[in-house]
């Protein structure tokens, strides 16, 4: 599993165009709102939350129809699946290594997302903590959902169908983590709560992932 | 009279609503190799693919020892090599990490099994810009990696070169010497001496 995490790591350090444009993607998403909505701070300020959630995820989704697409293609899948490893571990360590190559880089990209919604600073480390929490969940569920569509005609379009509506508890919890927190509120009740469905999905949704990688 | 290995018995394979076999038996005892040769869409690779346990069987039995195979397709795939159509390479990395990925999951030494198929020279190349016998024999070099008792390979020697088929003698005669086998679906000469035929 680690090995099969390294060589993850190594290939988004080749490519990294796809880390970036998740980011990219994130960032111009946060940047259109202030167009959109027009010169109201306070207006912004309160959307800021839940458009912080929303694009994050909606970033996170964009390399994950190619997490197991790219290995069937090349025969990767195959060797992965002949060589020991339990399926549940495969999907793991690809849960693991979408996480780290697009879940981080996202967090590290919130401050300036946060500045662009104009969130109060006092809010950043909530959301940080919110958005890292809530790309790890898309990150299992999303592996579960790409080792299902696998192989389905359209399932780019597929893969937003099934994992966006499993994250809605994840968007909850995170914007409402972050609005406490931009009022001065506690946020971590409601960061345990989401870090909750982290701990109830990172061992099952592997699981899930495994059982479609191995039903062909 | 050497008793057979591996044993399928009256195995039979569905793919999309089509029957590509049925009623295939065949044994393979330590140090064969059998060749399985047909016409096309005769249902070599689904065969390999279904003994790899890739692919489910619709009727039959596939038996090591009289273990069934298929019981811990885990277990029973980190015990084979499969060589498929596609050569498994991620093009991003040079032909010496792709390598080492594999000598990670499943042990053995990489540079020697470079050497084995003459690609010491290209080690620091990305697998992109390698040509499609050279990718053919990257793909191979997994077979010079930590052995293992059975080989099951999908045309091996597409796309290579006569000097570089017969690079593939001296790793086919250590392997068959050390009771492992193989079995090599080919429309081309293998150096597999004294090979069995199974026609499908």
């Amino acid at each position: 599993m680690i090995a099969l995490l390294l060589r993850e790591l190594r290939l988004a350090i080749r490519h990294p165009a796809d880390t970036l444009s998740a980011v990219m993607f994130f960032v111009l998403v946060a940047a259109m709102f202030p167009f959109g909505v027009g010169p109201s701070p306070d207006l912004l300020a309160r959307l800021a939350p839940g458009v912080l959630l929303a694009a994050a995820l909606l970033a996170a989704l964009l390399p994950l129809d190619r997490l197991f697409g790219a290995e069937a293609e090349d025969g990767s899948l195959d060797q992965l699946l002949l060589s020991g490893l339990h399926p549940a571990g495969i999907a793991a360590a690809k849960a693991l290594g979408h996480w780290i190559t697009t879940g981080i880089p996202l967090v590290l990209a919130t401050p300036l997302a946060a500045a662009l919604l104009n969130l109060p600073t006092k809010a950043w480390p909530a959301a940080m903590l919110a958005l890292g929490l809530a790309s790890a969940i898309l990150s299992v569920f999303g592996a579960a959902g790409a080792a299902l569509t696998l192989g389905a005609r359209r399932g780019g379009v597929l893969l937003p169908l099934l994992v966006l509506p499993l994250s809605i508890p994840a968007v909850i919890f995170g914007a409402a983590a972050i609005e406490a927190a931009a009022n001065g509120l506690e946020a971590r009740p409601y960061l345990l709560l989401e870090a909750a469905i982290l701990a109830l999905a990172a061992p099952l949704a592997p699981l899930a992932a495994g059982a479609a990688l191995r039903g062909d | 009279m050497e008793a057979a290995l591996l044993q399928a018995r009256d195995l039979a394979c569905w793919r999309s609503e089509r029957l590509v076999f049925a009623g295939l038996s065949f044994e393979v005892s330590k140090g064969e190799a059998l060749l399985l040769t047909g016409a096309n869409g005769a249902g070599k690779s689904s065969l390999l693919r279904l003994i790899a346990g890739l692919i489910p069987a619709a009727e039959g039995s596939l038996t090591w020892d009289d273990a069934d195979c298929l019981a811990d397709p885990a277990a029973h795939g980190a015990g084979l090599r499969y060589i498929g159509h596609q050569d498994a390479l991620k093009p991003a990395l040079t032909a010496r990490e792709n390598l080492a990925f594999f000598a990670r999951l499943w042990g053995g030494e990489v540079e020697p099994a470079l050497a084995a198929l003459d690609l010491t020279a290209l080690a620091e190349l990305p697998a992109r810009l390698l040509s499609s016998g050279q990718k053919r024999r990257l793909a191979l070099a997994r077979l010079a990696l930590a052995p293992v008792r059975l080989w099951l390979l999908d045309e091996p020697s597409v796309g290579l070169d006569a000097a570089s088929v017969q690079r593939l003698a001296p790793l086919f005669a250590a392997h068959r010497a050390a009771g492992g086998m193989v079995l090599a679906a080919t429309h081309l000469p293998l150096p597999l001496p004294d090979a069995r035929e199974l026609r499908l």
